[in-house]
């Protein structure tokens, strides 16, 4: 870091700030997961081992992260055309549906597994169509799926909007003045310069799916090997005392989700370089 | 910072310090989540009851939640006066951390547990698939709604009372084991807790009965209006516990131990059983459980101790990972 550099800075205090920011993250997140770190270590490395590797943990690494995988693809398609309505045109009431984009934010979780249950159970307003054609979403894993969706939708909407609001539209005539079809604009033009946006947004939505427990728990079904999300194993360890086995599994999710969005962050930059 | 919000602010202060120089005549009771009406009650009377015999006005706050989860916030310092459970491990935990005496079971009449309960089965009105006994519960066809026993303590009792039911009738434990697992498979949905498992056979139509505390079905009547479901007396269910003590730990801190003794006194009186029973919480009082017998049908009941020694050792047989429940049920595992 050369003088040059620092002379330009806007804001004194370079150090000052540095150190605040390091030292506010310790308390609010460093020493909590240091916490949890430290309590497994009252276990020996077979117990650590039994406690993470057991048949009935495994199949709910597989399902929560499999499930918050599929919502964030989803989320991913939809949070993109919500985005482009939202940027593109104007209709009536468009205000209102922006505020809605944000609901999922507001609700408490607990209140969207409950309303998404009582929606898709058999005997509620849409499954009482669905469940004659053969088709159960409550209770079953599709559920699952069905309220990350709900949870993880305002995160790709609104990172991919600030950039597309922020998009030359002359680019994009450009282009078509030379004579691109409107899949080249979109492939060629739109979708390189909003990617970094959407894999932002698909890690956020992914990130807080893997984490989310309220809202499943109530159109799960817990059947274990079958609809238990790990969440819900770490709660089940709880209540049984066994403290140093449920922040086993803990840790277990913490480097997981840590690893994905290290490499979400590193296609990010990847894709910032190549545009 | 504007001059009202300041004031609004110092007022909350000097409240709070008053509430701390109160606290003397202030308990706290930590309890599980559907004593909450119970307790409210209960709370009334005893007030009353205190300022009649010694002259004193107190205020008595309770807090509810899993049984579990609020015994693991009074273990990580949550200030209870008294804890009120519904599952004798719960106060036991406590008991091995020094948070309550360690012989709390014997400071009380009753193995500190001035009330119980029992499982029942709740079905739909009419009984449509003409359930009667736990025999019928695995039956192919009928969908058992059931609380996950890792999450709740009321999922314990109802594994624990399916497995004694066979052992009552004569049956060797390889047998219990047998009927514990064949009526686990008729379980589609297992419920977190009692409440989500109640909403779940109610509210979400899902299957054809219900195994929950006999406490629940006065809630649900009073909820869900009466006649929509019936309850069923099994010809033998299990004695279920709700054991109470005094938190030594803060009690000793705040001088309220006397205070929390007659708290928990009090519960074995006529009045505080017969507010338990208008609950469907069964009195330990033979002349009040005979009053209300229209509420507590006549069923045979085994205790814990009886097939299991203690639900500390059911818990670690039966419960914890690895244990009996993961062996007999995997629904997933081919």
């Amino acid at each position: 870091m050369n003088r040059n550099k620092s002379a330009k800075r806007v804001l004194p205090g370079f150090g000052l700030t540095l150190g605040y920011t390091l030292f506010y993250l310790s308390i609010i997140v460093l020493i909590p997961l240091s916490a949890l770190v430290f309590k497994t270590f009252t276990l020996t490395w077979e117990q650590f081992w039994a406690a993470i590797s057991a048949p009935r943990v495994l199949a709910s690494y597989r399902l929560t992260f499999g499930a918050s995988f599929l919502a964030a693809l989803v989320n991913l398609v939809f949070g993109l055309l919500i985005a482009w309505v939202l940027v593109r045109y104007k209709f009536p009431g468009k205000k209102i549906v922006d505020a809605l984009v944000d609901l999922p934010f507001a609700l408490p979780t607990a209140v969207a597994g409950i309303s998404l249950t009582a929606l898709l159970a058999g005997n509620g307003w849409v499954g009482q169509y669905l469940e004659p054609l053969g088709i159960q979403l409550a209770f079953k894993p599709a559920g699952i799926v069905i309220a990350l969706i709900f949870i993880g939708l305002p995160f790709v909407v609104r990172t991919v909007q600030p950039v597309l609001e922020d998009s030359e539209k002359e680019l994009e005539e450009a282009a078509t003045c030379l004579g691109a079809t409107r899949w080249q604009t979109f492939t060629k033009v739109i979708l390189p310069s909003i990617t970094p946006a959407l894999l932002t947004g698909f890690a956020m939505a992914f990130a807080r799916a893997v984490g989310e427990y309220g809202s499943v728990i109530f159109i799960a079904g817990n059947m274990p090997m079958v609809s238990e999300i790990t969440p819900l194993i770490i709660i089940g360890k709880l209540e049984q005392y066994d403290y140093a086995g449920a922040t086993a599994v803990a840790v277990v999710m913490l480097i997981i989700s840590f690893i994905l969005l290290l490499v979400i962050n590193a296609l990010q930059a990847w894709q910032r370089r190549k545009s | 910072m504007n001059s009202l919000k300041l004031k609004t602010l110092l007022a909350s202060v000097a409240l709070a310090a008053s509430g701390m120089a109160a606290a003397q005549n202030s308990l706290l009771n930590v309890s599980y989540d559907v004593a909450r009406e119970f307790y409210k009650d209960y709370n009334t009377a005893f007030v009353a009851h205190y300022k009649k015999t010694t002259g004193q006005d107190i205020k008595i706050d309770q807090s509810h939640a899993g049984s579990s989860a609020q015994a693991r916030a009074v273990n990580d310092g949550l200030a209870a006066d008294v804890v009120t459970m519904n599952t004798t491990t719960d106060v036991q935990f406590l008991a091995d951390n020094g948070v309550v005496a360690k012989d709390w079971a014997k400071k009380f009449p009753n193995d500190a547990s001035p009330t119980t309960s029992t499982m029942l089965f709740l079905v739909r009105n009419g009984n449509p698939k003409n359930i009667k006994d736990w025999e019928d519960l695995i039956k192919p066809g009928v969908q058992v709604i059931v609380v996950n026993p890792k999450t709740g303590g009321n999922g314990r009792y109802a594994y624990l009372a399916a497995w004694g039911a066979v052992r009552e009738k004569g049956g060797t434990e390889a047998q219990a084991a047998e009927f514990v697992g064949k009526l686990y498979k008729n379980v589609p949905v297992l419920a977190k807790g009692g409440r989500d498992a109640t909403a779940t056979f109610l509210q979400r139509n899902q299957g054809d009965v219900l195994i929950t505390f006999e406490s629940e079905v006065v809630s649900i009547n009073r909820e869900f209006g009466a006649g929509k479901v019936d309850a069923i007396y099994p010809s033998v269910s299990v004695v279920a516990e709700n054991p109470v003590a005094v938190v030594e730990r803060t009690v000793a801190k705040k001088g309220t131990a006397q205070l929390a003794k007659a708290y928990l006194d009090y519960l074995y009186s006529e009045e505080a059983q017969e507010i338990a029973a208008k609950h469907a919480i069964r009195p330990r009082s033979e002349a009040v459980l005979k009053k209300y017998a229209g509420t507590f049908k006549p069923l045979k009941q085994f205790t814990v101790a009886k097939y299991f020694g203690s639900l500390t050792e059911a818990q670690k047989v039966h419960f914890n990972d690895g244990g009996q429940f993961d062996k007999l049920y995997t629904p997933g595992a081919k």
